[in-house]
Order: structure tokens, then C-alpha cells, then sequence
């Protein structure tokens, strides 16, 4: 319309400079779309140059513009950061407005360039969310449904950050009746954030009404959600949950069955209302992971329900029409279990189980662990027991409970993108998918991290016991015990983070005069500086940085995001070493990961960046860290050629000393960071 | 930043296809069509992707509007766009259906021309719009007999004849010129109310959200002014004494709208630009200014014989003046219900035994304030046991109601200027839609 936009394969000077004039023109959609076509242009060298006039300009004129304009002016203007803070205050005081803006598009883009500002602030940002509460809520009830959705997926990245923001609007999260399964979710799973101790019975009583609705999803993912409010409730949870059970229809059951199993992993005081309800309901269950819940519990609780040998009887009987491999190899392991407990009821059945997994099975995950128990019996019952006696509870339950507001920064990136609206978001798994108890016996490729972190490796390294039961079990008790002999790791007690800043503050002066392998040893606690080389594990989600940590028993307590520069780690762990005939030694070990690698080459980076010439004005520093963000990964590889290898620093504190425990918890790390980077790769 | 955009029949037939940065080929279109009708259900999820290509639709008028985009843009400007397309389309088109779409594909195509450009999104006002647009409409409407209800029996005068059909407002904003210029402008006060009422009587969420849209046909309007009820106040610090104040928590205006004369005297000034837009939104959250407008009192219980029996009174609490219309109840019955006979209190209501959405659906008409009316159902329900009955309900109410606004928002009057010459007529109608009306039983 008014000015065409062109796509040019080589940046003209001259159309370039003229560009440049034209955003001072008077008509404000020439003006934005200068600035479209200059991002166009000058895409390569990361857009237009925002500095300080251009910066001052846009924000002046951005009441001109209509939505789509501000929304585009808002975006480019991210990249700008304030020289001082008070044109910081000045800038964000006249983003205010739109901040409420009724139009949910400006408020989006106006918030995320509030974040983007106040990174440093984070009251600020704080603040802003605040503000941006009342236009979010009316977007949540716009007559669109794909803007509800959209405001609501949004809503609950902010709940990350400011758990108590919505608290006094539960109401509005109730749905409607005719909306959209995808809407219902939703609004599930911030009412479950919004749980406190006024509104409790009003959201489990609304959502209860959901479980029986004709779409199976939304009942599932309802029952799903009293179970998540069942974390802090469990009582009136529980009480719901075996209502339904009453109900004998199959989806609900299956339901309700699974979210029993992961309260119980989270929650063991709920086991004997569980073990209760858990009589008779093996009727109705049909499909095959409502299947492998009640045999989960039925293994971890079987001494506590009666009828649990007739349960499995009934299983036993039916297993060779049964089809899903999970739930074979779930019975197998049930049944194993249960023989541990109740031998003399189980054992007529568990020899038959065994025989048929053996003799008549096709699959071949489920005869070799059949092959696994039986020759775990032979070597007799207390070496099974020691296999097979798994955890009944979350290891990490005091970082479960109640968790902490994260950061603004976790979420700003992809705040108003369409990641949050995809489906199936990682935090919204199912929480039971990533213990470790779970992922032994699911067939389903998303074992994916204890494979690749093989343990023979482990075992290699401390040339410890080659028992096949470590082997060819890759769980985390396998690898535990693999390990066992020569020292084992464990996440109790529970280092609360506050603990672990005490520590590790304790012995700061220390170690930052230290070099690389030089070590500072007091009376009783030791530290250990020590770089490692090669893996890109900065890089890694910090989602397979904590499973994997976690199988090995390493608790990650705080990281940086994925990408950022330092990039850092804390983690704890205690040491159990058991010195040859004396009583056990324990230690504990609280460390850091640092790394820096990539700070020391940006400057490098920062003197061959090009500049184009035109009106910058920003720092030379500041332009390159607009333009620089796609080379990284090419910088890096071009580092490995040269033969610089990244490294990571590794500092370590132990308390009491034990100079080869720490050596020893050292090598266990090397290999999680290799493996992990190597997965990487 | 929008790469490429289609509009999709709910059949999948390609009906408006425009690639606006080339950068995928037009093969996408069988590859959205084929992700969404691969779900079960008819409701995809609102972006999907395929590889780097996202795609972002929304469901209006029966049709998918699609738009494929990158990553990391706003999901807020992508959907109010197409929102904001769909109801341009509506605007020129008079209807947003698959024929009107079909039809007018020259006219969406030259508005697409106009609005976006290699991707962005340059204006989407009906004023700037105007100037370019130079398609006629065509109109898919045939001729039907329903255009002669305002005609009364034996053509006389009626009272129907004040009122504007409820088709007026869907017509093209541009036919004016061929149909010689009938300048009508119509402000529509629409409401919906989502409301749960707990099983004992509670009222225990009510939610009105509501707006004033105007849809202009005149082509010469500088200046209109709305008035609303002078009473009307905003948040909960404003009420005024025990008068029957209109009260909302939340407004916002649309950015043409002029308050300086609101603050004093209520009063909107806008330029009406031509098509609808919407002037004033507003939100009124946990009060209703009256008693809700119906009220449940259901007796369910399981006879000798193993049937479930439902008694259900429903009352109708709106003033004795005004009516519900179209209302349609609807209460889940346990799973394996089998059949049911059924006793209505008036021969013009029905019900129906629905087995694929395990309900009983009761229409209702017409249900005038201040009445009340029963029905008993007697489900059949083969091993009916007594944990079913949590099964049943809630009920859940669809329903319009015609001239009548929950929050009590009034339009006192609609003045033009300058003065229209001719007859220019101004409507303003109001309704409110149950948008989820639910009875816990």
C-alpha cells in the first residue's frame, strides 16, 4: 500500500540508507514498514540497528501505529538495552499503557519486551505481570476460543514465575460447558496451580463434575487433576477418587487407578486408602496401562491387600491372551515381588509365570527378564530381595512439594511464541514418566537416557562387581548396585537449597584463588577444582541433565537455562563407602559446574563482527550480541577443529574429607557429563 | 509474520489459498488437512507442526483459517488476525459460510491483496479498506420466504414490523450502492452469561461478558453518539446508593471511541466506520445484578422396578414481560441407558433420549418469566446401580434472551450526525446467550 516491501539478495547501500531516512516519515505505516523491510534486508547481520534515537523515535510514535504495527515495533525493539537505568524507567514507563492494552496482541508484545528489559529487575518484571493480570483474564474469556487458548497457555507460563497471580480468579478457569477439550485441559491444569486452602473444595467440587464427562480426555485429564491437588490434599482427594471407582466404567477407572499409583509415589501416607480401594477393581480394568498401574501398587503394597494373590492369579491365568508387553513384564516383576513378601501363596503361580516367559513367551524383553528372575532366585532369596526391594517413594520429594517460583528468565524466551501453545508441554507429562521406577519396566522408547547411560561404563571405571543383574537392568537400582560396593551414592537427607548456600559460601574465599588440580585441604572438608574436557553438555536440556544426575543418584539443586552464558550447576550427592570390613563412611559433596567456554571466544567474535555503517550508534559490543546469536554453533565447531576442546570446570566440596570418594564420585560424573554429551553429539 | 495462508471448507476443499513469502509449496494444505483429520474428534489443537512450518488455525463460520508461520511469532497477533480476517470476509460478504466464501473468492482475494503484504500485516480498518476494495459482493442468499415474515397475515400491519429480522445485519457493507442506499445503522448490546449453580440452590460462579458492537451501512456518518445508562459504574469502590445501578468490573473501549463526555453523562462518541466493529467490552464477574434466571429442583431416584426416575421442576426467574427462547437442557444419564418414556408438562415441549452423547435433550421453546415447568423421565438403565445416580447431571442450559441484558447496560440513544438525510433507521437490539449454563444436581 503505502510502501512496498522488497526482498533484496544483496543489501544496497543506498536503498539501505534511504530506508533508514524514511523511518522518520510522517506517515506511521511507512514508518513501520521501513522497519520491516530493513529486518528483511538486513537479516544476515541481524536485523536493523536499534540505538538509542531510532529507540526513542519508535517508542514516541507508537501511539500512531495501529495494532499490527505496534506489535512489530515492540518486537524489533527487544534487541535495544538501555544505556543507563534511567532511560530504562523512562522507557518502561511509557510502555505502561500498552502494557493494559485491550488488545491481547500489543499486550503480549508489550510484556515480552518488558522482560526483555528488566531481566536485570526482576521485581519489575514481577510487577509487570501484575499489571498485564486484568487484559489476560479478559482474553481469557474472549468470544474466540483460540484466544482463550492462547491466554491461557500464556497464563500459565506467568503462574511459573508467580504461583499466588491468579489465586482470587479460580473462578474464571471453571469451563464452560461447550468448550473445546483442548480448553478444558487447560483450565485444569491452572486450577490445580491455584489450589489453596479457601478455594479447595470449590475446585475439586467442580472437578469432580468433569470426571464424568462424555469426552474421555477431559474425565481423564480431570482425574488427573485431583490427583495433582491430591499432593497437598490427599484426603479429600482420595476421597473423590474412590467414589469413582464406584462407577465400574473403564476409562474412569483406569484413571484413577493411575493417578493413585503416582500420589503413592509422591505421597506414601495415602497407601492404605489406596490399598483399600484397590479391592475389586481389576475387573473393570481394560486397558493395558490401568493395567500396569494396579500391578505397580499391587507389587510395592501387595503385603496390605488381601486379595492381592488372587488378583494376580487372575492375571497369571490370562497371560497368554494377553497382548501388551508392558504389562507382562509388569506382572513378572509384580509377581517377583509379591513372592518376596507372600511366599507361600505366590509361589504355585510365580512358577508357572516363570515357566511360561520362559518355555512359551515370543517376546524377547519379556523371556529375558523372566531368564533375569530366574536366575536372580538361584542365586537366592536375600540377593533378590536386594535387587527387587524397590523405592516406594519419590527420592526427591522435599523439591516436589510446594515448588519454587522459578525465575522470570526460565520462561521469558518463549513467552508469546507459539511453543507454549503446543501440545503436550514437558511439565504437563504425567510426573510418574520420569521416575525412575517407571521408566524400568515401559517398553516405550522413552528410556532413552538410562540406556545411553550404560552402566558397564560405570562398572568399567570402578572395576566393580559384573553381576548381570546391574546389566541388563538398567534402572537406577541396578546401577546403584553395580556401583555399591566400592561406594554408592544417596540423595538422603535432603539438602534444602538453603543448606547448600550455607556450604557452599563456607569455603568461597578458598577456592577462588585455586587452580586448576590444586587442592585446598582443611581439617575435615576437602575441595577439588577439575576441568573437564569435551562434552557440550551446556547444551542439554536441563530436564536430561537432572533425569540423568538422578539415575545415579546426583540431585541437581539450581541450574542455568540451556544455552546461557556462564553456564552453571549445583548439585549434592552423599557417599556411602564402605571400607573393607569397616563400618560405613559417609560424606557429603556439594558441587558446581561451571561453563565458560564460549566467553573467552566472544570476544574474539566481538573484533571480526561487521558493522554496517549506518546510523549504529550502539556500542560495538551491543550490535554484536544482537547479530551474533546464530554463530555460535558454528564458532564451536570450528573450535573442535582447531583441536580446543571445550571444557567444563568442575568444583567440589566434600565434607568430611575422604580424598578416593570424591575421586570416585568425580569419575561417576565424567561419565554422566560424557555419556550425556555424547548423546549429544 | 505470516508465510502462507488458506481458508478450508470442514470437508478440506481448498477454497482461498494465498503463499505470501513462498517459502514452502502449496502441498501444505494436504498436510494440515490430513494432521487435523487424523485426531480423534473434531478438535485439533490450534497449532500444529510440521517440521519448522507451524500452523495456526481457527474454526469460524465452519471453516478452518489457517495461517503457517514461523516458530517464534505471536500467537496473540496470528489469532486475532485471522479472527480479525474472518469477520472482514463477513463484513464484504454479507456471511461467513462455505458458499459465501466460495463465491466471493475474487473479493477475499483483493482484500488479501490489500491487507497483508509479503507476510505482514499492513491494515485491517474498514476505513483504510474502503478506499481500495472495488468488488462487488455477491450475495448467496436466494430468495426465501422467510424475507416476507415482517409481512403479516393478510398483510396487515403487525408489531413484527418494528422489528428488524434477524438477517438485516448480515449483508455485505458495500451492496448499499446497488440496492439503492438503505442507510440503517445497528448496535447490538450482546451478552453471555456463564453461570454454575450448585445443587443446593447457590449461586456459586456467575460471569457476564458482554459488548456493544455497532455494524454501520451508512456511508456519510461522521459522528454518533451512544448513550448508556447514566447510571452505569465501573469496578466495585462506584456503587452509587440502592438504585438499580448498572455495574461491570471490567470495560475497555475500542481505540476510535471518544470518552470525554463518559465520565460525565455516559456517553460514547465514535466515528462508525463501515462493517461491525466492536465499540465496548465489558465484564461483570461473581454478582449478577438479579436473581439468576433459572433455578433447578430435581428429584432423581431409583425405583422398585431398577429405572431411574428423574422429576425435574425448572423455573423460570426473568421478569414476567420478558421470555427465554430456544431453551435446551441437557442432563447426562448414566452409561447403558437404554430407553425412556417421558411425562412434559406442555405439549410444545420435547425430549429425546440422545444415546451417543449419554444425554436427554428437553427444548423448550418458549419459557416466559415468572412460569415454571416439570418434566418426568423414567430411564431405563440395565444394572442400574446405586453409584450411577453420581452420574446424572449436571444439567446444562443453552438458551437466548431476547431484549434483555443481564447487567441491566441500556443504549438511552443513538443519535447521528450530521442528521442523516432520508430514512436512515437505527436499530438496537439486545440479547443475552447462555454461554454455559450449568445446574449441579
Amino acid at each position: 500500500m503505502s510502501s512496498a516491501l522488497f526482498s533484496f539478495t544483496l543489501p544496497d547501500a543506498a536503498v539501505v540508507n534511504e530506508l533508514y531516512t524514511l523511518l522518520r516519515d510522517p506517515d506511521p505505516v511507512v514508518m513501520v514498514n521501513c522497519l520491516r523491510a530493513l529486518e528483511e534486508i538486513l537479516k544476515e547481520e541481524g536485523g536493523v540497528a536499534i540505538n538509542k534515537p531510532i529507540t526513542h523515535h519508535l517508542l514516541n510514535r507508537l501511539k500512531e501505529c495501529d495494532v499490527w504495527g505496534q506489535c512489530e515495533v515492540l518486537r524489533v525493539l527487544q534487541r535495544y538495552r538501555p544505556q543507563t537505568e534511567d532511560e530504562l524507567f523512562d522507557i518502561l514507563s511509557l510502555l505502561d499503557a500498552s502494557l493494559v492494552s485491550p488488545h491481547p496482541p500489543v499486550m503480549a508484545a508489550t510484556l515480552s519486551l518488558f522482560l526483555g528489559l528488566c531481566s536485570a529487575l526482576p521485581a519489575v518484571g514481577l510487577a509487570a505481570l501484575e499489571r498485564v493480570r486484568a487484559p489476560l483474564l479478559t482474553a481469557c474469556g474472549s468470544p474466540s476460543r483460540e484466544m482463550r487458548l492462547t491466554a491461557l497457555c500464556h497464563i500459565q507460563l506467568l503462574l511459573r514465575s508467580l504461583p499466588g497471580l491468579m489465586g482470587a480468579h479460580y473462578k474464571r478457569f471453571f469451563c464452560g460447558y461447550a468448550e473445546p477439550a483442548y480448553i478444558k485441559q487447560r483450565k485444569m491444569q491452572v486450577l490445580v496451580e491455584l489450589v489453596n486452602d479457601d478455594n479447595v473444595a470449590m475446585i475439586l467440587d467442580e472437578l469432580r463434575g468433569y470426571c464424568t464427562d462424555v469426552n474421555t480426555d477431559t474425565a481423564q485429564a480431570a482425574i488427573s487433576a485431583i490427583g495433582g491437588i491430591g499432593r497437598s490434599y490427599s484426603d479429600r482427594c482420595l476421597e473423590i477418587l474412590t467414589g469413582l471407582l464406584g462407577l465400574k466404567q473403564e476409562h474412569i477407572t483406569s484413571a484413577v487407578v493411575q493417578t493413585m499409583r503416582d500420589l503413592v509415589w509422591v505421597c506414601p501416607q495415602c497407601s492404605d486408602t489406596v490399598c483399600e480401594a484397590l479391592e475389586g477393581c481389576e475387573d473393570t480394568l481394560q486397558d493395558s496401562q490401568g493395567r500396569q498401574a494396579l500391578l505397580w501398587l499391587l507389587a510395592v503394597y501387595g503385603e496390605r491387600v488381601s486379595s492381592a494373590p488372587y488378583t494376580l492369579e487372575v492375571f497369571i491365568d490370562g497371560v497368554r491372551s494377553e497382548t501388551s508387553v508392558g504389562v507382562k513384564m509388569e506382572l513378572l516383576t509384580t509377581t517377583m515381588r509379591l513372592f518376596l513378601c507372600r511366599p507361600a501363596e505366590t509361589q504355585d503361580m510365580l512358577g508357572r509365570l516363570l515357566h511360561y516367559c520362559i518355555e512359551e513367551e515370543t517376546d524377547m524383553c519379556v523371556r529375558d527378564q523372566g531368564h533375569l528372575y530366574y536366575r536372580l532366585l538361584h542365586r537366592g532369596i536375600e540377593e533378590t530381595q536386594k535387587v527387587l526391594q524397590g523405592r516406594r517413594s519419590d527420592p526427591s520429594l522435599g523439591v516436589l512439594i510446594g515448588r519454587p517460583a522459578e525465575p522470570v528468565s526460565q520462561w521469558a524466551c518463549s513467552f508469546n511464541t507459539l511453543d507454549p501453545l503446543k501440545q503436550g508441554p514437558v511439565e504437563t507429562e504425567p510426573p510418574s514418566r520420569g521416575s525412575p521406577e517407571h521408566v524400568t519396566f515401559d517398553p516405550k522408547p522413552n528410556t532413552d537416557l538410562s540406556e545411553t547411560l550404560d552402566c558397564s561404563q560405570i562398572v568399567k571405571l570402578h572395576s566393580a562387581s559384573d553381576r548381570a543383574s546391574g546389566c541388563s537392568d538398567s534402572s537406577a537400582e541396578g546401577l546403584a548396585s553395580s556401583v555399591a560396593p566400592p561406594l554408592s551414592l544417596s540423595l538422603t537427607p535432603v539438602l534444602s537449597p538453603e543448606e547448600f548456600e550455607r556450604l557452599w559460601l563456607q569455603r568461597q574465599d578458598l577456592h577462588t584463588e585455586q587452580d586448576a588440580e590444586k587442592r585446598e585441604e582443611e581439617e575435615d572438608c576437602a575441595c577439588l577444582v577439575e576441568h573437564i574436557r569435551g562434552p557440550a553438555i551446556a547444551h542439554c536440556s536441563p530436564q536430561s541433565l537432572q533425569a540423568a544426575m538422578q539415575l545415579v543418584n546426583i540431585q541437581t539443586l539450581a541450574f542455568t537455562p540451556p544455552h546461557t552464558l556462564p553456564w552453571r550447576v549445583y548439585l549434592f550427592t552423599h557417599t556411602q563407602h564402605t571400607h573393607s570390613g569397616n563400618a560405613p563412611h559417609s560424606t557429603l559433596i556439594v558441587g558446581e559446574l561451571l561453563y565458560t567456554g564460549e566467553a573467552n571466544r566472544r570476544v574474539r567474535l566481538v573484533k571480526t563482527g561487521s558493522d554496517d555503517g549506518v546510523l549504529v550508534e550502539g556500542s560495538e559490543e551491543e550490535h554484536v550480541r544482537e547479530g551474533g546469536d546464530p554463530t555460535p554453533a558454528g564458532l564451536r565447531e570450528s573450535a573442535r577443529e582447531n583441536g580446543e576442546e571445550e571444557e567444563v570446570k568442575v568444583t567440589l566440596k566434600q565434607q568430611p574429607r575422604d580424598d578416593s570418594a570424591l575421586k570416585g564420585f568425580l569419575s561417576i560424573l565424567t561419565t554422566v557429563l560424557h555419556t550425556l554429551s555424547s548423546e549429544r553429539a | 509474520m505470516i508465510s502462507q495462508l488458506f481458508i478450508l471448507s470442514s470437508k478440506g476443499d481448498n477454497l482461498i489459498y494465498k503463499d505470501f513469502r513462498g517459502e514452502a509449496g502449496s502441498d501444505v494444505i494436504n498436510v494440515f488437512y490430513e494432521k487435523v483429520t487424523a485426531l480423534p474428534g473434531d478438535q485439533p489443537p490450534v497449532v500444529m507442526n510440521h517440521g519448522d512450518l507451524h500452523f495456526v488455525h481457527v474454526r469460524q463460520g465452519g471453516l478452518y483459517w489457517v495461517a503457517t508461520t514461523t516458530a517464534d511469532s505471536s500467537p496473540f497477533s496470528i489469532i486475532e488476525f485471522l479472527n480479525r480476517l474472518a469477520s472482514l470476509v463477513k463484513d464484504y460478504c454479507g456471511d461467513l459460510t462455505e458458499k459465501a466464501v466460495q463465491m466471493n473468492f475474487a473479493l477475499i482475494y483483493e482484500l488479501l491483496d490489500e491487507v497483508v503484504d509479503y507476510g505482514y500485516v499492513q491494515s485491517m480498518s474498514s476505513d483504510v479498506l474502503k478506499n481500495f476494495i472495488q468488488t462487488e459482493a455477491v450475495s448467496p442468499r436466494p430468495f426465501s420466504l422467510f424475507q416476507l415474515s415482517n409481512v403479516g397475515l393478510f398483510g396487515a400491519e403487525t408489531q413484527q414490523s418494528k422489528v428488524a429480522p434477524s438477517s438485516a445485519a448480515s449483508r455485505p457493507i458495500q451492496s448499499s450502492r446497488e440496492q439503492g442506499g438503505k442507510s440503517e445503522i445497528f448496535v447490538d448490546v450482546i451478552e453471555r452469561m456463564s453461570v454454575v449453580i450448585g445443587s443446593n440452590g447457590v449461586l456459586m460462579k456467575a460471569d457476564v461478558e458482554g459488548e456493544i458492537k455497532v455494524k454501520c451501512y451508512m456511508p456519510n456518518c461522521s459522528e454518533m453518539r451512544i448513550g448508556l445508562n447514566e447510571e452505569f459504574s465501573i469496578g466495585k469502590s462506584q456503587l452509587r446508593g440502592y438504585g438499580a445501578a448498572v455495574r461491570v468490573d471490567e470495560v475497555s473501549f475500542h481505540q476510535a471511541v471518544k470518552l470525554d463526555e463518559f465520565d460525565s453523562s455516559r456517553i460514547l462518541r465514535l466515528s462508525p466506520s463501515q462493517g461491525e466493529q466492536t465499540v465496548m467490552q465489558y465484564q461483570l464477574s461473581d454478582v449478577l445484578p438479579s436473581a439468576p434466571p433459572f433455578r433447578l429442583f430435581p428429584t432423581i431416584e431409583r425405583d422398585s422396578g431398577g429405572k431411574l426416575l428423574m422429576y425435574l421442576k425448572l423455573r423460570c426467574d426473568l421478569p414476567p414481560k420478558s421470555a427465554a427462547i430456544n431453551l435446551c437442557a441437557s442432563i447426562p444419564v448414566p452409561k447403558g441407558s437404554v430407553s425412556m418414556s417421558l411425562e412434559l408438562s406442555s405439549p410444545d415441549q420435547s425430549a429425546e433420549l440422545k444415546l451417543q452423547s449419554r444425554s436427554i435433550e428437553w427444548t423448550i421453546p418458549r419459557f416466559p418469566g415468572g412460569t415454571q415447568l416439570s418434566a418426568l423421565f423414567k430411564v431405563e438403565v440395565p444394572g442400574l446401580s446405586p453409584s450411577s445416580l453420581m452420574e446424572v447431571g449436571p444439567m446444562v442450559l443453552n438458551f437466548e434472551l431476547p431484549k434483555l441484558t443481564v447487567s441491566g447496560l441500556q443504549v438511552r440513544f443513538l443519535r447521528l450526525s450530521p442528521v442523516q438525510p432520508g430514512p436512515a433507521q437505527r436499530w438496537v437490539r439486545y440479547v443475552t446467550h447462555s454461554d454455559s449454563y450449568i445446574l449441579r444436581i
